[in-house]
C-alpha cells in the first residue's frame, strides 16, 4: 500500500467517524470467523446466529440500522488481522465480532485496539486479556476459555470420580483445557497425554487409557478430531467401562449429532442448550430451524447473543460507537438472552450460570442434548481479580 | 505384552489406510511426473459419496461401491479436465492448479453436503469388539479394514506385476518417454492410472469416515501424512508406497504409545511430558530424515 492510499483511507475513517450523516449510515459491523477447514461449521453456526438477530430486527439491532461484513479468516491468525486492518482502512469499520479461535483473536486485536476500535468476541476469549492484560474496549459475551473446563472439573468432582485421564491436543487451547479441568478436579490425576493437532486416529491413545485403568476420562478435543476421539472411545468398547466428561466444544449439538450412538450417554458442562426453557430461547430455537433448516448449535446461541448484547449497547449509546458510550451501554445491558441471566464481571467477561448436560437419543433417532442440572450458578471466571479496569 | 499386541495392531490399521492414499499419490507422481495435492479431496469426497449412499441404500457394501465408483469418475474428470494440461509443465504450476482444485472441491462439497460433520454409523454386523486373546478385545470395524487393505495390496501386487496394465506401469514409472516412443497410448495409460490411483482414495476415505470425521478440510489433514509415506517409499513404486506405509505407521503409532513413558525412565515428570510428547509428535518427521540422509531416493526407488 501506497502512502497516499494510505493517506486516503485514513481521510476515510475520518470523514465516516466524524461526519454529520453518521446516525442516517448504517453501523458497520466486522465479522471476521472461520468458514472453511473443517472448522468451517462453527463459524456458519455463529455467522447464521448474528444474522438471525439483525434479520429478526429488520436490518436493526437494538433499532440502530446495521452492516454486517462477513470475511473467512480461514483459520489464519494473519489472515485476521490482514481482514481487521483492511476493513478498518478502507471500510472505516470500528466494531468487530465473529472471531472464534483465540490465536486469531490475539492476532486481530490488538490492531483493532490500537485504532480505538472496540471488540466484542462471541466464542474464543484468551486470558490474555481476561486478567491483568483486560481491556477497557475489549468484551467477551460467550465465556472466558478456562471457564468451560473449570466447569467440567467441578462436574467430575460433584460426579465423585478419583482417579482421570486427560487428553488434549498438543497446543495452547489444549493445555488451558486441561489446566482449566484441574483447577476444579479434586481427585488425582493418572496421566496427561498430549496428541498432535492434526491427529485423526487415537486408537495408540485408546490401549494407554485401557491400560491405565483410569475413574473417568476427559478429553479437551474439539470439532472434527473431538467427533473422532468419541466415535473410536466407543469402537474400543471404552465407554462402556470408563465414563467420559466432556467440556462445551467436545459435546456440543453438531458433534453430538454426527458421532450419533457413540455420544449416548456421555455427559459434559454447558452454559446453552436447546432445551433451555426461557422465552428468548424457545423463540430462537424455532426461528432458526425455520431459517436455515437445521437446529442451532452453541456456537449459533453464541452468534445470537453476541448480536443482542451488540443491540442494547448501540439503542443506550443512541447507534454511537464513540468508545466510551459504547462501553456503557454494553455494561449496564439488559438484554434477554437464550442462555438465560447473564452479566458482564468486573475484567468485561461473562457471569453467567454452567450446567451439566448429557447426550440422548431422541424420538427422531437424532443424537441430542439434554440439560440435567447446575454446575456453577452465576459465576465469572478465575482471571478477573487480576483485572484493574 | 496385550498392549504391545493392540498398539501393532492400531498399527497395521493405520498402515492399510495410509496404503490406499500413498499408493495412488505414488504412481500419478511415478508415472506422469504430476505433484497432485488434491489427493486429500478426492478421498473426502470418497467418504462423502460413500456416506451418502450407504445411509440412503442403508448398506455399507453400496455405499463402499458408490463411492469407489464416484470418487474414480470424479478422478477421470479431472484428469481430462484439468491435470491433462499440467502433464509437461513445471512442478510449480501443477501445485497451483491442485491446490486450487482443494478450495474447488472443497466450496463444491460445502454447496452439496454442508459445513456441518455427517453422522456414519457403523451397521451393527461391524460394530463391537472381538475378544483375540485374554485381556485383549479389538473393535471388528478396524480388523475389516486391515481386511479390505490387504486384499486391496494382494490385488495391487497381482495387477502390477502379472498383467499388462501393471507392466506398462512399471514401465512408465521408470522412463514415460520410452513407452510412449514404443507406441503404447499414453495418454488413455494415464487417465487409467488416474482413476486407479482416485478409486483407492476414494476407499480409504469411506473406510476411514465411521472412524474419524466426515467433513469438509478432512482430505488436507491426512496430504502431509501421506506425502511423508511416498517421500519415504521412494516415488513411483508401489512397494515402497506398502513399506512406507507400514513403517510410518509403526512409527507413529508405538512412538504415541511408548515414548512418553521411555523419557519418564530418564527425566523428571514434568520435563519427560512435554519432551516426551513432542518427540513422540516429530517421530515420522525424524525417520523421514534419516531415511532421505541414507536412501536419497526413498526405500525402494523405481529404478532410472
Amino acid at each position: 500500500m501506497t502512502v497516499g492510499s494510505k493517506l486516503a483511507a485514513g481521510l476515510l475513517v475520518l470523514a465516516v467517524t466524524t461526519g454529520p450523516t453518521l446516525s442516517a449510515e448504517p453501523v458497520k459491523i466486522g465479522f471476521i470467523t472461520t468458514l472453511s477447514t473443517t472448522a468451517g461449521y462453527l463459524g456458519e453456526d455463529v455467522r447464521d446466529g448474528f444474522l438471525l438477530a439483525v434479520k429478526e430486527g429488520g436490518g436493526k439491532l437494538g433499532g440502530v440500522p446495521v452492516e454486517v461484513l462477513v470475511e473467512d479468516d480461514n483459520l489464519k491468525p494473519a489472515n485476521a488481522r490482514q481482514i481487521a486492518e483492511k476493513m478498518m482502512q478502507r471500510e472505516g469499520v470500528k466494531l468487530f465480532t465473529g472471531l472464534i479461535f483465540s490465536n486469531t483473536v490475539l492476532a486481530a486485536v490488538p490492531a483493532v485496539l490500537e485504532k480505538k476500535g472496540l471488540f466484542v468476541g462471541l466464542n474464543g476469549a484468551p486470558s490474555q486479556y481476561a486478567g491483568a492484560g483486560c481491556h477497557k474496549y475489549y468484551f467477551q459475551t460467550a465465556w472466558q476459555n478456562d471457564s468451560l473446563h473449570e466447569a467440567t472439573g467441578q462436574l467430575a468432582t460433584n460426579l465423585g470420580y478419583r482417579r482421570a485421564v486427560l487428553l488434549a491436543a498438543n497446543y495452547p487451547a489444549g493445555k488451558d483445557a486441561i489446566s482449566g479441568f484441574k483447577r476444579y478436579f479434586k481427585g488425582d490425576v493418572v496421566e496427561e497425554i498430549y496428541t498432535r493437532l492434526d491427529q485423526t486416529d487415537f486408537s495408540a491413545e485408546m490401549a494407554r487409557i485401557r491400560s491405565l485403568k483410569p475413574d473417568v476420562v476427559f478429553q479437551g478435543h474439539s470439532g472434527g478430531q473431538g467427533i473422532a476421539f468419541l466415535k473410536q472411545y466407543a469402537q474400543a468398547g471404552l465407554k462402556d467401562e470408563i465414563p467420559m466428561v466432556l467440556s462445551e466444544p467436545s459435546l456440543e449439538q453438531r458433534t453430538a449429532a454426527a458421532a450419533g450412538s457413540a455420544a449416548v450417554g456421555l455427559v459434559g458442562s454447558s452454559h446453552w442448550n436447546t432445551d433451555f426453557d426461557n422465552p428468548v430461547n424457545t423463540a430462537f430455537v424455532k426461528n432458526f430451524t425455520d431459517s436455515y433448516g437445521r437446529s442451532p448449535s452453541v456456537y449459533a446461541s453464541q452468534g445470537y447473543d453476541a448480536a443482542l448484547l451488540i443491540g442494547s449497547a448501540l439503542k443506550a449509546s443512541g447507534g454511537s460507537l464513540d468508545p466510551d458510550s459504547f462501553r456503557k451501554g454494553l455494561l449496564a445491558t439488559d438484554a434477554k438472552l437464550t442462555r438465560g441471566p447473564f452479566r458482564f464481571g468486573p475484567n468485561q467477561h461473562p457471569v453467567e450460570s454452567w450446567y451439566q448436560v448429557k447426550a440422548e437419543a431422541g424420538a427422531d433417532g437424532q443424537v441430542a442434548l439434554k440439560t440435567v442440572g447446575p454446575i456453577f450458578e452465576q459465576r465469572g471466571d478465575s482471571h478477573s481479580d487480576a483485572c484493574k479496569l | 505384552m496385550q498392549l504391545l499386541i493392540e498398539q501393532s495392531l492400531n498399527a497395521l490399521q493405520l498402515g492399510f489406510t495410509l496404503f490406499l492414499l500413498a499408493t495412488g499419490m505414488t504412481l500419478i507422481f511415478g508415472i506422469m511426473g504430476l505433484i497432485n495435492l488434491a489427493h486429500g479431496s478426492l478421498y473426502m469426497v470418497g467418504a462423502f459419496i460413500g456416506t451418502t449412499a450407504a445411509s440412503q441404500s442403508g448398506s455399507i457394501l453400496l455405499g463402499i461401491l458408490a463411492g469407489v465408483a464416484g470418487t474414480a469418475v470424479a478422478g477421470v474428470v479431472v484428469e481430462l479436465l484439468v491435470f491433462r494440461r499440467l502433464y509437461h509443465r513445471d512442478h510449480l504450476y501443477q501445485v497451483l492448479a491442485t491446490f486450487g482444485i482443494i478450495l474447488f472441491v472443497n466450496e463444491l462439497s460445502t454447496i452439496i453436503w454442508g459445513r456441518a460433520p455427517l453422522l456414519v454409523e457403523i451397521p451393527d454386523w461391524l460394530n463391537g469388539s472381538v475378544q483375540l486373546m485374554p485381556g485383549l478385545s479389538y473393535p471388528v470395524y478396524r480388523l475389516a479394514v486391515v481386511g479390505v487393505g490387504a486384499l486391496v495390496a494382494i490385488g495391487l501386487h497381482l495387477l502390477v506385476e502379472r498383467t499388462r496394465l501393471g507392466m506398462l506401469v512399471r514401465a512408465g514409472a521408470t522412463d514415460r518417454d520410452m513407452v510412449a516412443a514404443l507406441g503404447v497410448n499414453i495418454a488413455r495409460l494415464y487417465t487409467a492410472v488416474f482413476a486407479l490411483g482416485a478409486a483407492f482414495a476414494g476407499l480409504a476415505g469411506i473406510l476411514a469416515a465411521p472412524i474419524q470425521s466426515t467433513q469438509i478440510g478432512m482430505g488436507e489433514q491426512v496430504l502431509i501424512l501421506t506425502f511423508v509415506v511416498v517421500v519415504v517409499g521412494g516415488v513411483g513404486s508401489v512397494k515402497g508406497a506398502f513399506a512406507g506405509s507400514m513403517l510410518i505407521a509403526l512409527v507413529d503409532t508405538l512412538g504415541r504409545a511408548y515414548v512418553p513413558g521411555l523419557f519418564k525412565l530418564l527425566f523428571s515428570s514434568s520435563v519427560a511430558d512435554a519432551l516426551g510428547t513432542s518427540v513422540a509428535s516429530v517421530a515420522i518427521y525424524l525417520v523421514m530424515a534419516v531415511v532421505l540422509i541414507v536412501h536419497p531416493q526413498g526405500l525402494f526407488p523405481e529404478s532410472r
